[in-house]
């Protein structure tokens, strides 16, 4: 596969957000249905340039709520389709995104996040992690979402979103951040045509004299049912929570400290690893790749052989509310951060730690 | 119109002796306007605050800026002023307005936030015949975000996301959204107007005022639509952009009164 | 030893700091190298401040934004006075005669000077003094070939814009050769 990949397409220096766009493409995507919104009007923009020039259809929609209503509407069609739009436009598909859960229609969702809450800011952050894991929108579901670190990740990520999305039949997002979508990497683009489509005998693409009709609904309005809708989907989430949990680890095995922390946040603590190794403080790193389904279990683990573990977010502590759940009291978790589309320096990260190391020694003192 | 009262802007020192003719109304602040040069925004604002001063309604107006360009709007007209979400403004005005019906209350929109994303909005605030003036700036293109095509962006424009021009195949044609407007019943005056040049400005300020009167008497809504320019977005210098609103913009977007109040 | 490098470009939106930054990257990639380019994004761009952060490593880039520089190539006041104290000890600051008042004064760094406006009106065509800057700073640090440049412009520009290479290549040479002009002076 990595063979292919390098023979097919060579190393481009890209924007996250048009590094995501031209996967798009290349994953076939039947349908991509956007609103303008700082800072990702570069996936649409891009998108309406391409398109054209190659295969499948680009809608610039009146609106978010119009955008992730057309995804509903093709998704149940059986169409491989994806939106992108940042805090405000997210907002407004909170409904959508309820609905598309429920009815079990499998596309991709796009959050390039910007400072909130409101209008904000449209500087990078990070303070749509909990909208983006614990629902969201009304009722019992989840988003598969993946978070991206790297100009590469935001490509590969629009290929493994479509995966789990279809795999599942769930709606798959990619939380991904303004600075991200903003910067270029160089990228190795996934291979064109190399995610073939799902059979998708429950779509309504016209009723045949050989099968009953297909309906798409969220509506089940008898209890007894909407239990046993509800019943199905949990038991899809704890599959994919077995399953589906990804995660990356950097120089864990005889770290003393652990910094978590997901997308552009765990580049800024990789190199705080590094300046604290020069200090010679044994400094470990744990990325949450998907953060739904989350590594519970793994932090767990580390938890028996770390002083203590530190999320680094760019927001007011979100996360870190899933480390303390995963290291179930065993081991103090500190959080820093900053918020409204501010980004912490590797040097912020390392003081903080500095700084519980000293109040640390001043009570063994 | 006689300008009796030195403004809050000081009187440069070595002015002694010459006759004020022109300043900044008390109704806007001394920021400096962040629009690019040429934009019409700027004028509008003027225009519009001149209104409310000489009429007296600075402590009685509030205003409801977009998002859009003029989402700093607040910056600017030195009233009391709210921010509403993408589209929202006539709703957050009429939320004003029902709890306030004293006051005069004014929204002010560009052209995706008011005939894109808030199309229902600002149809049924029309439809209530809310007592309120909504300003809508057209300018055929989203400013704010770099200059995509909006719902009134002409057939065949190229912006970012119509790099081939806008197909009417694909995405429709421009909206004109104040034409369907003068169909219900709740609106009471509607006007296209400019800001090209001087005698534009004074035509746009007079609808302005009776907007305000009717306002007072109790009329409905005014609405006010400015078909404006936007360099930046059109990739234009100004002095270009004026002579696409007059060559291109107003053949589409005829200037006048769309609806008038019946005479009694 | 790993080698990496961590610059900062930065001036008014319009003198091509960006475009200066992607080159620079564009380069780096070219020469196998990882790259990463950060622009600053928003409406301080329009008319206001702009710039952005480039490295050039020969492995896996930890963070794309750091607070410290090897290098910075500054194009106007408020980024001098921003990204002065920005230089690490022994590192390198770049910048352009006629758009600074108030001159550096650090002493432990290497500070340079290049009249690359003034030269580009030379040259007559005044949109090159972003390059004759990159000319001056790959003289003083090869991170990556000036050929390289020439072809990664190539690549970068599209055809119809190609004609505008020849100038861009000479305004790298003269960013070179201004470097020694100065040091001369200095010295
Ligand atoms: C829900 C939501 N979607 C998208 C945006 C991004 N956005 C900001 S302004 C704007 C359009 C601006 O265009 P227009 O209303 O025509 O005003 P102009 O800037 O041209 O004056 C958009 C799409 C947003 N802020 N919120
Ligand atoms: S982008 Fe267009 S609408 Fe916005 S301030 Fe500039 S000229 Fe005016």
């Amino acid at each position: 596969m990595e063979e292919k990949k390098n023979k097919t397409s060579e190393a481009k220096l890209m924007k996250g957000n048009e590094a995501l766009a031209e996967a798009a493409i290349r994953a076939d995507i039947d349908g991509y249905f956007g609103y303008p919104i700082t800072p990702q009007s570069e996936v649409l923009e891009y998108l309406e340039r391409e398109i054209p020039k190659r295969h499948g259809l680009v809608l610039q929609a009146e609106s978010e709520i119009a955008s992730i209503n057309m995804i509903y509407g093709a998704a149940g069609a059986g169409a491989r389709v994806m939106t992108s739009s940042s805090g405000p436009g997210i907002s407004l598909m909170q409904e959508g995104l309820s609905y598309i859960a429920s009815a079990q229609l499998p596309c991709l969702v796009v959050n390039v996040v910007r400072g909130g809450p409101g209008l904000g800011t449209i500087q990078p952050s990070q303070g749509d992690y909990f909208q983006a894991v614990k629902g969201g929108g009304h009722g019992d579901y989840h988003l598969i979402v993946l978070a991206p670190a790297s100009v590469q990740e935001m490509a590969d990520f629009v290929f493994e979103g479509f995966r789990l999305a279809e795999k599942y039949r769930n709606p798959a997002m990619i939380l991904t951040d303004g600075a991200l979508g903003q910067m270029m990497e160089k990228v190795i683009q996934p291979e064109e045509g190399s995610l073939p489509k799902i059979k998708t005998p429950w779509a309504t693409t016209g009723k045949t004299k050989d099968r009953d009709h297909n309906i798409i609904t969220s509506l089940f309005i008898k209890p007894e049912e909407m239990e046993s809708v509800n019943l199905q989907l949990q038991e899809k989430y704890r599959k994919i929570e077995k399953d589906e949990v990804r995660f990356e680890e950097i120089k864990t095995e005889d770290a003393d400290i652990l910094l978590v922390a997901f997308g552009l946040s765990s580049r800024i603590c990789q190199k705080t690893v590094d300046l604290g190794r020069e200090k010679g403080i044994k400094i470990g790193l744990l990325r949450p790749i998907t953060l739904y389904p989350y590594p519970y279990k793994r932090l767990n683990e580390l938890a028996d052989q770390v002083d203590f573990m530190m999320s680094v977010e760019m927001n007011a502590g979100q996360m870190v509310e899933d480390v303390k759940l995963a290291v179930e009291g065993k081991v103090p978790v500190h959080f820093t951060g900053r918020m409204g589309g501010m980004i912490p320096s590797p040097d912020d990260v390392l003081h903080e730690i500095e700084s519980i190391l000293d109040n640390q020694n001043v009570l063994q003192d | 119109m006689s300008i009796e009262r030195p403004s809050t802007l000081d009187f440069p020192p070595d002015a002694e002796g010459m006759e004020m003719v022109y300043c900044r109304p008390d109704t806007l602040t001394d920021t400096p306007f962040h629009y690019c040069p040429g934009c019409g925004h700027s004028v509008v604002h003027r225009v519009l605050m001149e209104v409310v001063e000489e009429l007296g309604l600075q402590e009685k107006t509030i205003g409801v800026a977009p998002v859009g360009c003029s989402v700093f709007a607040y910056h600017y007209m030195n009233i009391d002023m709210q921010e509403a979400a993408h589209g929202r403004a006539s709703a957050v005005a009429t939320g004003i307005k029902r709890v306030l019906p004293d006051r005069y209350v004014f929204s002010y929109q560009g052209d995706g936030d008011l005939a894109a994303i808030g199309t229902a909005e600002t149809i049924h605030t029309v439809n209530r015949g809310e007592n309120i003036l909504m300003v809508f700036i057209n300018n055929g293109i989203y400013g704010m975000t770099g200059g995509q095509m909006a719902p009134t962006s002409l057939p065949g424009q190229v912006t970012t996301t119509s790099p081939y021009g806008r197909d009417v195949k694909m995405v429709g044609h421009p909206i004109r959204i104040a034409d369907l407007l003068i169909q219900l019943p709740g609106a009471y005056y509607v006007t296209r107007q400019a800001v090209h040049n001087p005698n534009a400005v004074r035509k746009l300020k007079k609808a302005f005022e009776k907007s305000f009167q009717y306002q007072k008497e109790g009329k409905g809504t005014c609405f006010v639509e400015v078909v404006s320019n936007c360099p930046s977005g059109w990739r234009m210098t100004p002095v270009e952009s004026i002579k696409y609103l007059e060559d291109t913009m107003f053949p589409a977007y005829p200037l006048g009164d769309l609806k008038v109040p019946e005479k009694v | 030893m790993r080698q990496e490098h961590e610059i900062i470009c930065a001036g008014f939106g319009g003198q091509g700091v960006l475009s200066m930054g992607s080159i620079i990257a564009y380069s780096g990639m070219i020469e196998g190298k990882e790259v990463s380019w950060m622009p600053s994004y928003g409406p301080e761009m329009r008319g206001g401040t702009a710039n952005c952060i480039v490295i050039v490593a020969d492995d896996r880039i930890s963070s794309p934004i750091i607070t410290k520089f090897d290098s910075a190539i500054v194009l106007n006041q408020p980024s001098l006075d921003k990204f002065e104290k920005a230089v690490k000890p022994g590192g390198l600051l770049l910048y352009e005669q006629s758009t600074i008042i108030h001159p550096p004064t650090r002493e432990d760094i290497d500070v340079v000077c290049v009249p690359a406006i003034e030269e580009a009106d030379k040259l007559k065509a005044k949109q090159v003094a972003n390059m004759i800057m990159v000319g001056a700073f790959l003289e003083k640090r090869p991170i990556v070939k000036i050929e390289t440049i020439v072809s990664a412009l190539k690549k970068a520009l599209p055809e119809h814009r190609h004609h505008l290479i020849p100038v861009n290549e000479l305004a790298l040479k003269r960013g070179k050769e201004l470097v020694h002009l100065n040091e001369k002076i200095t010295a």
